[in-house]
């Protein structure tokens, strides 16, 4: 049997089998369905039941508030008196009321008073007495359906133009950058426990010597492709379980939130995007992880130097909110370009405006041809320096090193 | 056709010279010694003729060809630290290591057990690496050695750490299988042992040969020409004795070169003395290597 696929094999079952890669891919869809659930629940408990009536008291000294209405399940009642609405609160009649002062016209401020204690008015009620009061001061001068409209909360509807003048078949809201977001942030972990996983192994392969064993048996070429196959797989796994759950897991959820899946539209080219970035960012990231693991003592020196580049693979999620804020600045482009942080920055900039074919065709090349030259670098590294340990040669060495090689 | 051929090898690092003019073979079926100080060149040698690194210069040949694939299929190398999968259990990484010599699963299984049962660790194959002493962990590495029957075996210091009864047993594995003509390097500092298993020496020191022979050979190399006696009584002055070195239970007696050990015993039994003990002195191979190496090793 192939030598390199024995290795993919032994490397790959080896990762999935581990409890902290077991975790991980499952922590994302437990933790989303937890959260769903506690909100759920707090919902609930702190809610009114469903069919139960609030009824809100108020004290109109304005004059000009007098109705007594109902919506949906809150119903307002006409008190002429605070001291009669907080007899009707402490006797549990009313839920909470209001106190429309005399000079409300002119200062805007209603008075609210209620049992419960609450960081802030929930926003139900915000808007069902702000519904009240607008409704009271508009009746009479403006047409019924004008006042609807008015009370009714703005319905955008955006498109946008191409470089061509034409209105674009896509419509842009919230719902299109959190997909690109979450996997832009799973897509960095994902990079980052591969990296340093490869590490990790190769430092304890070198440590305990096991690693003579294997070159004896097979050549590095056959036991670099085995492990970066292998972790590059179960990367790929992880990834697809995390993708897989999140709809299902948002479908789960309330109606609203099923509503809303149903508005996010993904960019044409998102999923293969998708695929290529993450295939290019894990290889890039494994050939730096062999020659950071060839030159390193021990695995744990080999983890703290890959947080180098690992960390700056981070860097696009760090300023992701500046991203939003201004879409077009250059610096995005520096960083879709720039190798590592390739990945991560032009996924998360799908979601926010369009990227030039140009700029995604140049990100790919220079990422191709980091790869390639890395990979060259690293095993010439990887073959001079695994068989040593003990100790981390220096820069000038390496260079010497490969000088001669 | 020589098992390994090794020629004019030259290997150095940065700035110091590991290996210098090395030349050597080992034929099928025997067991060469690979002896030396600590930074003499052993473990690069090995190195080189495992091809984990390039030489400088020279040349090695393994069954008559460079080193390939197909080469490391036949290949079993223990080194000296012994590093294993400690999550797999035994039974598992003999059959993973045996796989990546060639060997399909069945064969793989059916050869372990074997060797399991022969070295007491059957009952062992399904405990994890990490649940076992480091004698044990050394055993089921030895079997990684040999598990694909290898036709050369390369082992640096395979009996360090183990207990008297497995150094026993492994001496005795090592030996079966160069009499089943199998190619064996040992390197070791163990002269015992080199003394008791191996065919041929070859000593290095400062990356150069410095003894290279049967054991034999070498011994009779550095005989010296002297008796060790044990008598009641005084020996008296014997011609042809140049000198008499009193040790605790012995007299040595340094012959004249023309002197024959035979003569000696006779002049020693003129004198009407019981002789407890007469022997020609044969140095010992730690003897040679202390006297080549120049250091006093404890």
């Amino acid at each position: 049997m192939n030598k390199t696929y024995l290795i993919f094999k032994h490397e790959f079952l080896l990762a999935i089998r581990r409890p902290g890669f077991i975790i991980l891919s499952l922590i994302v869809p437990v933790m989303a369905l937890l959260g769903i659930g506690i909100i759920k629940l707090v919902s609930s408990l702190s809610d009114a039941p469903a069919n139960e009536i609030t009824v809100i008291g108020y004290v109109d000294e304005v004059g000009i508030f007098d109705s007594q209405t109902t919506e949906g399940f809150d119903r307002l009642v006409p008190f002429s008196s605070m001291e009669g609405a907080g007899e009707a609160l402490a006797r549990q009649e009313i839920s909470e009321f209001i106190i429309i002062p005399s000079d409300y016209t002119s200062s805007g401020v209603v008075k609210r008073y209620t049992l419960q204690k609450e960081p802030q008015t929930p926003p139900a009620t915000e808007v069902y007495i702000k519904s009240f009061l607008t409704a009271s001061l508009l009746k009479e001068r403006v047409p019924a359906h004008i006042v609807s409209l008015i009370l009714s909360p703005i319905n955008l509807e955006v498109s946008r133009i191409t470089e061509q003048g034409e209105i674009a078949i896509e419509k842009r809201n919230v719902g299109n950058i959190i997909i690109p977001a979450l996997f832009s942030l799973l897509l960095s972990l994902a990079l980052m426990f591969g990296a340093t996983s490869l590490i990790s192994g190769l430092g304890e392969e070198k440590e305990s010597r096991l690693i003579e064993v294997l070159f004896s048996s097979v050549s590095i070429r056959q036991l670099l492709l085995g492990k970066i196959l292998a972790l590059g797989i179960a990367g790929l796994l992880q990834v697809l379980v995390w993708l897989i759950s999140a709809p299902l897991i948002l479908n789960l959820a309330s109606s609203s939130f099923g509503g809303f899946m149903s508005s996010i539209q993904l960019p044409a080219n998102f999923l293969i995007l998708g695929v290529v970035y993450f295939v290019l960012g894990y290889l890039l990231f494994a050939v730096l992880s062999i020659g950071i693991g060839a030159i390193s003592p021990s695995a744990r020196e080999g983890s703290q130097l890959s947080m180098f580049y690992v960390m700056l693979g981070f860097v696009p999620l760090w300023f992701s909110s500046l991203l939003m804020a201004f879409p077009n600045s250059s610096i995005w482009v520096f960083l879709s370009i720039f190798p590592i942080t390739a990945p991560v920055q032009t996924m998360l900039r799908l979601g926010v405006s369009d990227i030039p074919a140009w700029q995604i065709l140049t990100s790919i090349g220079v990422l191709v041809i980091s790869i390639v030259g890395g990979l060259f670098l690293s095993i010439k590294v990887f073959r001079m320096h695994m068989l040593m340990h003990g100790k981390r040669p220096g820069i000038a060495e390496i260079r010497l090193n490969l000088k001669n090689a | 056709m020589k098992a390994v051929e090794v020629n004019h090898l030259y290997k150095s690092y940065t700035g110091k010279r590991a290996v210098e003019d090395l030349s050597f073979s080992v034929d099928p079926g025997e067991i060469l010694g690979l002896i030396g100080p600590n930074g003499a060149g052993k473990s690069s040698t090995i190195k080189i003729i495992l091809d984990f690194m390039k030489p400088d210069s020279g040349e090695v040949k393994i069954f008559g060809q460079q080193m390939d694939e197909a080469c490391k299929n036949q290949i079993g190398y223990l080194p000296e630290e012994k590093g294993l999968y400690k999550k797999l259990t035994a039974i598992d990484l003999i059959l993973y290591f045996a796989s990546l010599k060639g060997m399909d699963k069945s064969s793989a299984k059916e050869k372990a057990d074997v060797l399991l049962r022969r070295t007491g660790m059957f009952e062992s194959r399904k405990k994890k690496i990490k649940e076992m002493s480091k004698g044990m962990g050394q055993v089921i590495q030895f079997i990684v050695t040999i598990i694909h029957d290898p036709k050369l075996i390369i082992m640096d210091e395979p009996f360090s750490g183990m207990d008297p009864v497995n150094t026993e047993l492994m001496k005795n594995i090592v030996s079966d299988l160069r009499d089943n003509g199998k190619t064996i390097i040992l390197s070791t500092h163990q002269m015992n042992q080199v003394e008791e298993i191996c065919d041929r020496v070859l000593m290095v020191n400062d990356g150069s040969e410095v003894l290279y022979g049967s054991i034999e050979e070498v011994k009779a190399r550095f005989r010296q020409h002297s008796v060790q006696v044990n008598v009641e009584g005084e020996i008296g002055d014997l011609p042809g004795v140049i000198e008499k070195k009193l040790n605790k239970d012995f007299v040595e007696l340094v012959l004249a070169s023309d002197t024959r050990p035979q003569i000696i015993l006779d002049r020693i039994r003129e004198q009407g003395i019981d002789i407890n003990r007469f022997e020609v002195k044969t140095p010992s191979l730690n003897e040679i290597f202390l006297k080549l190496a120049g250091a006093d090793h404890e």
